[in-house]
């Protein structure tokens, strides 16, 4: 049975960055298209053959699921994502389009919920459903987990994540996710314990998050976009600018156990004018990579021990395209807790708040 | 993690200053007789410590010899006073920045006379830098302390010896710093250093510590991360553009991200959502200052949130923060306080340390001198040698000089015996003993300070008086008077320059400064005079009392502890009609007195106690010579063995105005002994012992007595404490609570104070507790 009409979507405002869902039917009768209103047409048309809306939006074709059941109808979800400062457009666009005859309801999560609501309803004439950002994006997770990445597993981690030679991605089971520690890492990082699928509590959050990394690039190398930032990151050095322990010590301090790789100061080195005199741009942005990184798998790894769990997933565009610091969470969280904890990653990073506005609006519990 | 080893330069060049000319008379003072050096050569600053000997000169009672049977001659004083020199040890420890350290150390070179010193202790990041320096300079071969091991150690000493060491720090509430009471065991506790990075250290005993964690994201990254984002040099200036920044602009709030919607959300909107988040999408020009701001803010809410977290996890509460990035810095110490307020909800207090920049001098000092365990003794901070917190921050205080250049000293002094908590204080963790805290109250502190300014000309006469033979006795005085008028200017405009602002400070602080100008004891002759004409009244007093009956006696005897209480050299209204009329009379005094009820009045209950069984043992803490403690206490104690109550008498361990001293009290006693029956058996069969408080101080702090003391209260099991005196039961203890009965009595013998108290110019206090089922 039909719970909603189409188009069915699910949207995720962050601070940021838009993520979109878009539920392609694929098992349309011909009776249905023929009643099928020219708007909803075109809506379709406009997402499913386009890999690029505008100048910013972007889908994100590689993570498409296909032949999808859901509430009994086949097709594929698409992830779509353009930047929060298009938001006005994105709206306009609405507008033009004639959104708001198609009786549909517009499931939104993310602060930019709020934000926009007035927005959505005066512009576009769209009533905007408003939920709880962290119920979409456990419902998210749990959901797109449990229906794999067509026939691949959702979740993997990493083995061997310090040597480049040697370092796998492996699919990892999350058949017993529970307690789980998620931590989302967006703009700025929300980290929650969970321990059943409506068991769940905000445990902290850090301000220190991709927005950061990316903030602190654009101020130090003039970078415009994220990729730009991760690209130079590869390329550059973080030991010319951050001071290890080795700089200290002349190698490991034993008495604490530090091993003289460990940094002792982020950016420490830039305290004296010939060092700061002596970097590049991409020792800095890998330097601010390496920084923002480490700095949330600490958080996490404190939290892990003080909720007393020990599988940690991490999400959240910031990890888009970003294996240096999935591999760097990786290595520093088995580290640092001598193999007690597991650094868990999801292929669908940035998009489990949007799949999980999209399951509100069908009601799937 | 490591206390910043900055090999990069900010405010500080590498090149050595060498023009400047210390004043010898106030920075490495006593070098003469130094022995045991240790340095903390940190990124900015340079921390010299030693110890040292101080001669004093001290006044000392002698009883005369008695053989000759010619003892009761009328005119001849009951003892003599002879002045002798004295020895006592003291720790050093003179902060000054980097630039000045050759100047320094050829300084010492040319005082250090004869020290058989053969090894300097060093630490901190800069140690190893200028280890040749240090070698070829003052020919002493440099041992390397651990970093960490030396703050720990220096902590656990500040934390031990010095009452009001740790504070918290609230912006813009009155006071903005609020200092932690004594506490009698300090551990657990957590360190959090933050230097270049951060280091965090569980210290669980004196001896034991364990690092816990840390991070890289510390003073280094505020200062490494600054310098490029605003092309500042230096950390101090860094903090200045924060300090004027708005982060508000490069931060996205939680408020940017849900519009007005955070309301409603019950959301704080000026929450920090992403730090430098605005400064992704804006391709705009952002403030130096704005930068400056948005990268504070992120330090010291990631130092805060990883040390709630660590705190959290090893279950303590007490964090104490330290290290370059907090030191000294209002600016750091307040989002460093938010932050923890804001992790934890209220759970977990940031602490920070007056002496914080010395820890890591006085633990590397600490470890060179093992072999002589100076932590089996107590050390007192001397407020004289000592400049106080913030002392050199132009940030707090605009009328001090700047930074730069200024020497930043810090003396403790040895004391001759340990000391502990009084063992009947119901809970030494609460204890506080000062009644009125001056840093909380402004109008009681104006009126102190003006106060202690007045009386300043008399106390510079008397002290002068008091050393009618020596030659330069006036120019010591002049330089007592210029110290302590100083200090008091100091406090002015910071009363939490030493702790938090009390009578009793302002009172050690005088103490501190006469002792310094070899001022030791004002009073010895005033005291032995007292003593003296106290002494031949004894026998006609103790006659009266007893043709008095039971109850008379009783209501006589407290009277008669008050009225003695009224001769006391401390309060200037009375110090004013002493020296206009010598005649002043015991009587006299007794007439003064404000008739019952007194202001504070539970005599009625006490007298019914009396009617009961006797109390096992009195603890009587004394306060002035001659008639109180002659004419007042003795007749007490009298009645009190007579009832079959054991007695201890505390007297002060060294003199504080006309206080009577421990040996002082002994001659007393030996010389009523002489003449009462009651007092010398009681004393042959130790049911009265004289014992020393541990204190020089006109006040009275129950959690530093004598360990002595507190071993004789146990022993003895004491159930009720005397405490008699302004100093000792109205402007300290008169709110402390006993495990036992307790009896503080005084009279009011300041205008300003009694009104304040709702009462009048020799107003009784007579307050007898009993502590609750």
């Amino acid at each position: 049975m039909l719970k909603s009409f189409f188009p069915w979507f699910g949207l995720d405002i962050g601070g940021t960055l838009v993520k979109l869902v878009y539920f392609e039917p694929k098992d349309i009768t011909a009776e249905e298209e023929e009643e099928e209103v020219e708007s909803l047409k075109s809506i379709r048309k406009y997402l499913t053959s386009n890999v690029a809306y505008g100048s910013t939006g972007i889908r994100d074709v590689h993570l498409e699921l296909k032949d999808l059941t859901l509430c009994g109808r086949k097709g594929n979800l698409h992830f779509i994502r353009f930047p929060t400062h298009d938001m006005p457009a994105f709206i306009q666009m609405g507008r033009d389009k004639n959104f708001s005859s198609l009786h549909t309801v517009f499931c939104a999560t993310g602060g930019g919920a709020y934000k926009f609501e007035e927005d959505f309803l005066t512009i576009g004439d769209l009533q905007l459903c408003k939920l709880d950002e962290l119920d979409c994006l456990i419902k998210g997770i749990l959901y797109i987990d449990s229906v794999g990445f067509n026939g691949r597993s959702q979740c993997y981690y990493f083995e061997n994540p310090a040597d480049s030679e040697k370092c796998q991605k492996l699919p990892f089971d999350l058949r017993n996710p529970y307690p789980l520690l998620l931590v989302n890492i967006g703009s700025g990082v929300s980290i929650l314990a969970v321990y059943s699928k409506d068991n769940y509590k905000r445990v902290t959050g850090t301000s220190l998050g991709g927005g950061t990394f990316f903030g602190l690039c654009c101020l130090l190398t003039g970078c415009t976009t994220f990729e730009e930032a991760l690209e130079m990151a590869s390329r550059g050095d973080s030991t010319k600018v951050d001071k290890l322990v080795r700089d200290i010590y002349g190698g490991d301090y034993e008495r604490f156990g530090l091993p003289g790789w460990a940094v002792a100061s982020s950016f420490g080195n830039m305290m004296s004018k010939e060092k700061r005199e002596a970097v590049s741009k991409e020792d800095l942005a890998r330097a601010t990579l390496i920084t923002i990184t480490n700095n949330i798998g600490s958080i996490a790894r404190m939290c892990a021990l003080n909720e007393n769990i020990n599988q940690v997933v991490f999400v959240g565009n910031f990890l888009r395209i970003n294996t240096i610091a999935m591999r760097l969470l990786a290595y520093a969280l088995d580290y640092w807790s001598k193999g007690q904890l597991k650094a868990l990653f999801s292929e669908h990073e940035g998009y489990f708040g949007a799949v999980g506005a999209l399951l509100e609006l069908l009601k799937i519990p | 993690m490591a206390e910043c080893g900055a090999s990069g330069s900010g405010s500080s060049g590498d090149s050595l200053d060498k023009s400047i000319t210390l004043p010898p008379d106030e920075i490495f003072r006593n070098l003469e007789n130094a022995k045991r050096f240790a340095i903390d050569i940190g990124g900015s600053l340079t921390k010299l410590a030693y110890y040292s000997t101080v001669q004093h000169k001290v006044a000392k009672v002698r009883s005369f010899d008695h053989s000759d049977k010619d003892t009761e001659q009328d005119h001849e004083p009951p003892y003599e006073i002879s002045v002798q020199e004295e020895v006592t040890a003291r720790l050093h420890f003179v902060k000054f920045e980097n630039t000045y350290i050759e100047a320094c150390l050829d300084f010492i070179k040319d005082h250090l006379v004869n020290t058989e010193t053969k090894v300097i202790q060093a630490t901190g990041g800069g140690a190893y830098k200028f280890k040749d320096l240090i070698e070829e300079k003052l020919q002493l071969k440099v041992d390397k302390e651990d970093v960490m091991t030396c703050l720990i150690k220096g902590c656990n000493f500040v934390l031990k010896n010095i009452p009001q060491e740790a504070f918290v720090y609230q912006k813009g509430s009155n006071p903005e710093f609020r200092f932690q009471t004594h506490q009698p065991s300090v551990f657990p506790y957590l360190l959090v250093s933050v230097g270049s990075g951060v280091s965090i250290v569980k210290v669980e005993t004196e001896d034991r510590f364990e690092w816990i964690g840390g991070s890289s994201i510390g003073g280094g990254t505020f200062w490494g991360l600054g310098a490029l984002l605003t092309k500042t040099k230096s950390f101090d200036e860094l903090l200045h553009l924060a300090s004027r920044g708005q982060h508000a602009n490069v931060d996205m709030l939680v408020q940017d991200i849900y519009g007005g919607a955070h309301q409603t959300l019950g959301l704080s909107g000026n929450l920090i959502a992403s730090s430098f988040g605005k400064s992704a999408t804006a391709d705009t020009e952002f403030s130096k200052e704005d930068m400056a701001k948005s990268l504070l803010h992120m330090i010291s809410n990631d130092i805060g949130q990883l040390a709630c977290l660590y705190a959290k996890l090893h279950c303590l509460d007490r964090v104490y923060f330290g290290g370059f990035f907090i030191r000294g810095h209002p600016v750091t110490m307040r989002t460093i306080t938010y932050s923890i307020n804001f992790f934890s909800k209220g759970e977990v207090q940031a602490l920070f340390l007056r002496h914080e920049g010395y820890l890591g001098a006085i633990g590397a000092f600490l470890k060179g001198a093992e072999q002589d365990n100076p932590n089996q003794y107590s050390w007192e901070e001397n407020y004289a040698g000592s400049s106080g917190l913030m002392s050199s921050s132009p940030e707090l205080c605009p009328t001090q000089r700047a930074r730069s250049g200024t020497f930043d000293l810090l003396e403790m002094d040895r004391l001759e015996r340990p000391l502990v908590n009084l063992p009947l204080l119901l809970d030494p963790s609460s204890y506080v003993p000062d009644t009125v805290d001056l840093t909380d109250d402004a109008l009681a502190r104006k009126y102190w300070l003006t106060c202690f300014e007045e009386a300043l000309d008399g106390v510079v006469k008397r002290a002068v008086a008091s050393q009618p033979g020596s030659v330069d006795a006036a120019e010591r005085a002049e330089k007592f008077r210029q110290k302590y008028w100083d200090k008091l200017q100091t406090l002015r405009y910071q009363p939490f320059a030493y702790g938090t602002l009390t009578v009793r400070s302002l009172l050690d602080t005088r103490e501190h400064c006469l002792n310094e100008f070899n001022f030791p004891d004002p009073y010895s002759k005033v005291k032995q005079k007292d003593n003296g004409v106290a002494l031949k009244c004894f026998q006609r007093v103790i006659h009266s009392l007893d043709a008095l009956g039971w109850e008379e006696r009783q209501l006589a005897l407290v009277k008669g502890l008050l009225a003695g209480n009224v001769f006391d050299w401390g309060a200037k209204a009375v110090s004013d009609v002493l020296e206009s009329d010598p005649q002043f009379g015991f009587e006299e005094a007794k007439r003064k007195l404000q008739e019952r009820p007194w202001l504070v009045d539970s005599y009625s209950n006490w007298l019914q106690r009396l009617k009961g069984p006797p109390h096992k043992c009195a603890l009587i803490f004394a306060d002035n010579s001659g008639v109180d403690v002659i004419l007042g206490v003795f007749p007490f104690v009298r009645e009190l063995l007579s009832r079959g109550t054991e007695v201890i008498l505390a007297c002060n361990s060294g003199p504080a105005l006309n206080d009577v001293t421990y040996s002082e009290s002994l001659i007393v006693a030996e010389r009523i002994a002489a003449m009462d029956p009651v007092v010398r058996s009681a004393l042959r069969e130790e049911r009265l012992l004289l014992t020393r408080t541990g204190s020089s101080s006109p006040c009275l702090d129950l959690s530093r007595l004598d360990k002595g003391l507190a071993v004789l209260v146990r022993e003895r099991g004491a159930d009720l404490v005397v405490i008699e005196g302004m100093g000792r039961a109205v402007h300290t203890n008169y709110h402390a609570a006993l495990r036992c009965e307790s009896l503080k009595l005084a009279v009011i013998k300041n205008s300003w104070l009694a009104e304040r108290l709702g009462g009048r110019l020799f107003s009784v206090i007579f307050k007898y507790e009993v502590p609750a089922e």
